[in-house]
């Protein structure tokens, strides 16, 4: 195992030539345009044999990459924002035709205004299109779940595409530690791919994407895919487990940080769960009884696990980093609040809305958080409404 | 199914599947083919071949865009009403005007009689 100093974005590059997938069709945008870049380059190099496509459009890139796993081809993408936005109509067709593509999805804010700046209104704006969502909190993380998304996706009992966040900029762009695998271990860890009725079996021809028919079995086809979802729940925590024996780093669908006695506990996605560790050390060793649970997996939903994880805690804050407009809150929020109602005793929640279009958020903002939760706890009488954090009021 | 696919694909009882029974993605585990379907169905006007007209020169044959001119040994046979879907295309490019396009109820009628 080698440690380097590297950018999110260089770390999952290099995951995925490690992987060496046959084929890559990707366009370029901010900020995940590292990626597509260090892949072409590695192509330019003779570094691996993957076919690249410089596609036109991320509409193209998502329609390449489909094509390209229908005909029988491991195959993966990369995009960011408005690049996740123009591949809308295709991400169905890859889920819906059930083709293990993956893609490093690099999360930055939705124009308008423009912005090139970190959010995750890209993914979570996604979160229903039938991918296996994967969100990662640095580059460690970001370089581990690309690799993992190639045996998620493929297992014969899931068979969706899988997309792995990082935070645009904050990750993507930042230089840190990264322990990485040797490259047989990691070709070795993924396997062999394995074509499920693809194209380019001209002895045994199939047709892929047929017109369902006027009363035909779309209905059946969507409830195979959700059968599909809850398969992928197990895979994702054996393919965790077994990454996590080969590297030391064994992965979950999220992880519960001093739950045990909390009395209240944040909820974070991404890098800001960094940050809110931090928070809730400081916090700690102050005396206060908080925790903090970090989500990995989003799509599908750990709602029950999560429960139990947050059994006993009076007060839950969930941190969004999206917002979803005229919702009851943030994507997140309605997510967990969904996934806590049955709990008993019933927690209060709370959300938090930050770091909108790269807006940053500060330890101080996440202590004012977890102050708000503590009031609720003491029985003070907090209204059920999205609170934003570092914004600029008038 | 289709005369091109190597496997068959049973699925009489189709009517029955649930959500496990489907091929994944919905993929249809032959080759693509609209053999199976009546795509004359759709059709409101039919074309009429005046035997006595026709020399059997085969432009209609070609511009079919349904492939529903069928021909038998060199000549035209007939038409395969199954899949024509009564474009005209056929009437159109006939250079001895031997298709007539007629009212599909009233081709009906005619046929019966």
């Amino acid at each position: 195992m080698a440690r380097k100093a590297i950018t999110g974005n260089g770390a999952v590059a290099l995951a995925l030539k490690q992987v060496e997938p046959d084929v890559m069709s990707a366009y370029p945008i901010t900020p995940q345009t590292e990626i597509a870049q260090n892949y072409a380059q590695y192509v330019a190099d003779g570094d691996v044999v993957t076919e690249y496509i410089p596609v036109e459009s991320e509409h193209s890139a998502m329609s390449a990459a489909i094509g390209s796993a229908a005909a029988g081809a491991r195959t993966i993408t990369a995009t960011s924002s408005q690049g996740f936005a123009l591949m809308w109509e295709m991400l169905f067709i890859a889920a819906s035709l059930r083709l293990p593509i993956t893609m490093p999805v690099v999360t930055r804010a939705l124009s308008g205004p423009i912005n090139i700046h970190c959010d995750h209104s890209d993914s979570m704006g996604g979160r229903d299109c039938g991918w296996i969502q994967i969100y990662g909190e640095d580059a460690q993380e970001g370089y581990d779940n690309a690799i993992q998304a190639f045996r998620i996706a493929e297992h014969m009992d899931v068979r969706l595409p899988v997309m792995t966040m990082i935070d645009g900029f904050i990750i993507s762009g930042a230089i840190g530690p990264l322990e990485t695998l040797a490259d047989d271990q990691v070709k070795e860890f993924v396997g062999d791919y394995q074509a499920v009725n693809p194209l380019l079996d001209t002895e045994n021809p199939v047709t892929v994407g047929p017109f369902d028919g006027l009363h035909g079995w779309y209905f059946e086809h969507k409830v195979s895919q959700n059968r599909a979802m809850d398969n992928a729940m197990g895979v994702i925590e054996t393919v965790g487990a077994e990454y996590g024996k080969l590297t030391g780093r064994p992965y979950s669908h999220f992880v519960a940080h001093r739950l045990e006695d909390a009395e209240v506990a944040l909820v974070a996605i991404g890098s800001a769960a960094g940050n809110a560790k931090t928070v809730v050390d400081q916090l700690r060793r102050q005396g206060q009884k908080v925790g903090l649970l970090k989500v990995r997996t989003f799509r599908p939903f750990p709602a029950r696990q999560i429960a139990e994880a947050l059994a006993g805690v009076q007060v839950v804050g969930v941190m969004d980093r999206s917002d979803s407009f005229g919702a009851e809150g943030g994507p997140l929020f309605t997510e967990l609040r969904s996934a806590l109602y049955d709990s008993q005793p019933r927690p209060q929640m709370l959300n938090f809305i930050y770091g909108l279009g790269g807006r940053d958020i500060f330890p101080g903002d996440i202590e004012e958080a977890v102050a708000l939760l503590e009031r609720a706890a003491a029985g003070e009488a907090v209204a059920q409404s999205r609170h934003y954090l570092n914004l600029r009021e008038d | 199914m289709s005369k091109t696919s190597r496997k068959k694909w049973d699925y009489h009882d189709i009517a029955q599947w649930g959500p496990g029974r489907h091929e994944l993605g919905a993929t249809i585990p032959v080759s693509g083919t609209a053999d199976d379907y009546d795509t004359g169905g759709w059709r409101s006007e039919r074309p009429l071949r005046d035997r006595e007209k026709c020399n059997d020169c085969m432009i209609c044959f070609f511009a079919c865009p349904d492939s529903s001119v069928i021909v038998e040994d060199g000549k035209m046979a007939t038409i395969d009403l199954k899949h024509c879907k009564g474009c005209g295309i056929c009437a159109q490019v006939c250079p001895r005007d031997a298709i007539e396009l007629k009212n599909e109820i009233i081709a009906r009628k005619l046929e019966e009689e």
